[in-house]
This record gives structure tokens, C-alpha cells and sequence, in this order.
């Protein structure tokens, strides 16, 4: 049994014109291993981001189910954080005030003391010592995403969901702070879903990337495995003929791969083009596909 | 900046002024002891009236401060009341859209009725003037503050409520450390509103249930013919908005927060 497994989860909407559903993604299944790394790549509107939130609790599946450690995920919890891309940081309250809400949940029944310990630990590790006190609207988005993700780290949650962490934030300090969560989840060896958009943030990062076709309906189409030894320096990684093969499958798979099939318009259930299956091969689950071909 | 604000000063000191002479003048043209009395005359029935704000020489005869005293001792529990009950109320509401629109229609037909129009009601089933006019503050206050909270309430955004879902924190802490947090501008914008109002109906409402009060002060006043008493309470009520409006003010610029 796996440690997280997202059990052919479906998600429909309710059609924003006339009556009716429009389908986000279908049978998306895969499973990711505990202290595992797994991004999920795809275009916007594929639903990425709504698979997170079922995977938080925060949305319910229309089909499926999300199993962790053998139990399902019915409503949010603390065994799994969320990095949001807003940040979602309350802005009424301090640097320290905002990890504190967190680690204060975590462990209600530790004394002020300690809690305020704990919390300056998380504060230094993320490179926030003075500005404990400031408010979110005065840090820079990179700060803010700091503190975003000293609040997750802090509470010690057995899943980190990072719902686009890093794409509100400049080019630069992006890396920096890629590397500073690199180093929390090795620390904290927690296991980690993440949802993006940029091939290069997912292959430095990840363990495994799984990619999805466009939406709606959108499919999970391939799961890839990142074979780079850890820990992966960008400025090294550059020359790496498996970095640079694997960036130019996914960049492949973008551009053409991702599209969705003729006859697939909006809201419509449309059969599978075949030589999908050819394109993309390796580790291309096949059973949800054939039981859609039967569907179609 | 400091040379704008000289220039505010000094504008506002010279329409003050304009006002005075303009006010000096027509009571200049009225035949005296007739007519409205000048700034001169009410200015030494202030100075008269604030040497002793607090004598008391019985039920008709209280010195100014005592009268405001009273008024703002029935502000301060009408409106004290009526927040408390209109934000745990507004709460309520804003957190659940069903209830919102439902209970919307009955707020909004009694939203408009002046407070004043309840007093024969609660004159009849409490028999008591002065809790009737505690009563009128009440009503006066409610709305404001219901509908800014609700409505505060309603559009806290999601996020802050997903993170408050995750962190499993029980009612009580989501309460205290995310929806009111969060609302609190709204709310302090009620607030501020329903302390306007409800200063302008304790005036009418204790000329209505007379024995004290700044209300009941400029009727009696009025009865007396001393005009230059009514028009000086006139200004004290003014000043006194004023202040609790500030204070107010204040309040809603601690709590206030950027995103």
C-alpha cells in the first residue's frame, strides 16, 4: 500500500452557461511515496491547482478519492499544509503572529514559552530574524512566501501541498528560495505535491513530475522520473544531458502533447486519440484510458 | 505638507470668523431682547455654564456636564448593547448565505423606521421613560452595525478561511483570530455610523421622556425662553459627536490592514 495514493479522482463543475457539467480532469491516479517529491505540470485550466485542494480537504471529488496512510481525506487537516500562491498570510498580524497561529494550532497544549521558541526557530530558518514583527503588506513577495512556508514547516505535516509557491515572485529570488525549500523538506523529510507551471522549478525539485493534458477533461498523461542526483545545483544542472533531455520531453509534451484531441471541445466528452499512446510511452497508464475509450 | 495644512488651518479660522460676524450681524438687526441672541451672549452663557458643568440644584436645575453625563450614560449602554448583539448577530449572517438573504428582506423594512417611532411601544410594555430611551439607542444602533458586519463577514476572503480549515482551529479561535480580524474594518465602519445616529436620537428622544440629558436640557431651555442656553447645548452636542466620532476614528485606523 502506497503512503498517498490519488484514487482515479474526477472533478466536474457546474457549467458556468445552460445546464450541465463540464468536466476539469478524469481518473487521475497515482501514487507518491512517503518523503517523496512529486510535481504535477500542466497548462492552466487542467485542474492542477483543483487537484491540491482535494488533496488539502478543501474540495470534495466528484469520483474518486484520496487515500493517506490507508485513510481517506474527507475534510482539511493538519497532517497536510498548504503553500498558496496569494501566500494567504493573515494580514493583520505579524511575521511571528502568523507561524505562531500555526504552531499554536499544532500543539495547543504547549506553554507560551515554548511555542515562541519554536516559532523563532522557523522565523531564523527561513532567513526572517528582524523582521518577526513586521506585517505581510510591508515584506516583498519573497519575504511573504518565507513566512508561507515557515508556517507549513512548522506545524511538521506529513504532506506539504506547494499550490504554485513560487510563481509570484521574482526571477531571482526564486531560487534562493527554491533551494531554502529544498533544504526544509530534506531536513523535515516530509513529502511534498506540487503544482507548476515552469518545467525548470519542477525538474530542479521534483522526484517524479506527472503531466497533464490540457483542459477540460484534462488527463493525467505521463509520469516522468527525474534521475538527477541530489543535491542538484542549477549552475550544474545546466550542462546535464539527462536535465536537459528530460526539459526538452516536457517542453515537447507542452507544446504538442498537451493539447486536447479533435472533436474535444468544451464541456464534451470526446474520445482519445490513439497515437497518443505512442508519443508518450514510458509509464503512460493505460487502464484509464482504455475504460474511457469504452466510455466514448 | 506642513504649508497645506497652514493653509487648511487658516482658511477654516477665516470662515469661522465670516460665520460669527454674519451671525453678529443679524441679531444686530433685530430690536433688542428680541430675536436670536449674538455669538457675544451665548459666548458668556458658555462661559458661565462651564465654570460649574456639574452643580445640581434638583430635577430642573443641572449644570450642562451633568445633562451630557446622562445622555452619554444612555448612549454608552444602548450602544454597547446593540454592537454586541449586532455583530454576533452580523456574524452569523455573513457566515451563512441562506440565512443572509432571508433574514435580508425583514432588515431592510426595519432598517429605515426611526428609532423615535418605537417609543410608544416600549413606553407601553416597559413603563419606564428612561429605559425606553436606552431602548431608542438601541434600535438606532442595530442596523449599522448588523449589516456592515454581515457584510464584512461575507466577503472575508477565502484564503483566510482555508487557512483558519487547515489549521482545524475551533470556532471560538477562527472567531477571535480570523473572522473578526479579518471583518474588523467592516465592522468598525457600523460602529461609527450606528454612534452617529445614535447621538442624534438620544437628543429627540430625551426631549420626548424629559428628567435629564442634553435633550431634555435644550427643551427645558426652549420652555425657559433661554435661548442663549439652547443654542450653546446645541454646540456642545455637536463637539461631543465630534469626539465620539474620532475616537471612533481612531479605532478604525488601528484595526485597518493592507493585503
Amino acid at each position: 500500500m502506497s503512503y498517498l495514493e490519488i484514487d482515479h479522482v474526477t472533478k466536474l463543475f457546474p457549467a458556468v452557461e445552460g445546464a450541465g457539467e463540464v468536466c476539469v480532469f478524469r481518473d487521475v491516479h497515482f501514487k507518491i511515496e512517503q518523503g517523496e517529491f512529486v510535481t504535477m505540470v500542466g497548462h492552466s485550466g487542467c485542474g492542477k491547482s483543483t487537484l491540491l485542494n482535494i488533496i488539502a480537504g478543501l474540495e470534495r471529488p466528484s469520483a474518486g478519492g484520496v487515500v493517506l496512510e490507508g485513510r481517506e481525506i474527507r475534510q482539511p487537516g493538519m497532517d497536510r499544509m498548504v503553500v498558496f500562491q496569494n501566500f494567504s498570510l493573515m494580514p493583520w498580524m505579524t511575521v511571528f503572529d502568523n507561524i505562531r497561529l500555526a504552531v499554536r494550532a499544532a500543539h495547543p497544549d504547549w506553554r507560551r514559552t515554548r511555542v515562541d521558541q519554536f516559532v523563532q526557530r522557523y522565523v531564523d530558518m527561513v532567513g526572517l530574524g528582524g523582521a518577526e514583527r513586521k506585517r505581510p503588506a510591508a515584506l516583498s513577495g519573497g519575504m511573504r512566501q518565507r513566512v508561507g512556508l515557515a508556517r507549513a514547516f512548522s506545524t511538521e505535516p506529513k504532506v506539504l501541498l506547494l499550490d504554485e509557491p513560487f510563481a509570484q515572485i521574482d526571477a531571482l529570488t526564486r531560487g534562493v528560495i527554491q533551494d531554502e525549500l529544498v533544504r526544509m523538506w530534506t531536513a523535515s523529510r516530509s513529502t511534498v505535491f506540487m503544482v507548476t507551471h515552469d518545467v525548470d522549478e519542477a525538474i530542479v525539485l521534483s522526484d517524479r513530475i506527472a503531466l497533464m493534458t490540457s483542459g477540460p477533461e484534462a488527463r493525467l498523461a505521463e509520469l516522468v522520473d527525474v534521475k538527477l542526483p541530489r543535491p542538484r545545483s542549477r549552475a550544474a544542472l545546466i550542462d546535464e544531458p539527462e536535465y536537459l533531455r528530460l526539459r526538452g520531453h516536457i517542453l515537447g509534451f507542452l507544446v504538442q502533447g498537451a493539447r486536447p484531441g479533435p472533436g474535444q471541445g468544451r464541456g464534451g466528452v470526446a474520445p482519445r486519440e490513439p497515437e497518443n499512446y505512442d508519443r508518450f510511452p514510458r509509464g503512460y497508464p493505460a487502464a484509464p484510458l482504455a475504460r474511457t475509450a469504452s466510455q466514448a | 505638507m506642513r504649508r497645506d495644512r497652514l493653509r487648511v488651518i487658516g482658511v477654516s479660522a477665516l470662515l469661522g470668523l465670516a460665520f460669527l460676524l454674519l451671525w453678529q450681524g443679524l441679531a444686530g438687526l433685530q430690536p433688542a431682547g428680541r430675536g436670536i441672541p449674538g455669538p457675544l451672549p451665548v459666548a458668556a452663557t458658555a462661559v458661565q455654564m462651564l465654570a460649574h458643568p456639574f452643580y445640581n440644584n434638583g430635577p430642573n436645575d443641572k449644570g450642562i456636564g451633568l445633562q451630557l453625563a446622562a445622555s452619554l450614560g444612555r448612549l454608552g449602554i444602548g450602544w454597547v448593547v446593540a454592537s454586541v448583539v449586532a455583530i454576533m448577530g452580523g456574524v452569523v449572517l455573513g457566515l451563512s448565505p441562506t440565512l443572509y438573504r432571508a433574514v435580508n428582506p425583514y432588515v431592510q423594512v426595519l432598517k429605515p423606521i426611526s428609532p423615535l417611532a418605537w417609543m410608544p411601544l416600549f413606553l407601553y410594555t416597559i413603563k419606564d421613560s428612561s429605559q425606553s430611551a436606552i431602548l431608542v439607542i438601541f434600535m438606532s444602533s442595530l442596523w449599522p452595525t448588523l449589516a456592515n458586519t454581515a457584510f464584512g463577514v461575507a466577503t472575508i476572503k477565502r484564503d483566510y478561511l482555508n487557512v483558519a480549515a487547515i489549521l482545524q482551529l475551533s470556532w471560538w479561535r477562527r472567531l477571535v483570530t480570523v473572522i473578526l480580524p479579518a471583518a474588523a474594518p467592516a465592522i468598525v465602519a457600523g460602529l461609527r455610523i450606528s454612534i452617529g445616529s445614535a447621538w442624534v436620537a438620544i437628543v429627540a428622544a430625551e426631549m420626548l421622556i424629559g428628567g435629564t440629558g442634553i435633550g431634555y436640557f435644550v427643551w427645558n431651555e426652549w420652555n425657559n425662553l433661554a435661548l442663549t442656553s439652547v443654542i450653546f447645548a446645541i454646540l456642545a452636542i455637536g463637539v461631543i459627536g465630534v469626539l465620539l466620532d474620532s475616537a471612533l476614528g481612531r479605532l478604525s485606523r488601528r484595526l485597518a490592514y493592507t493585503e
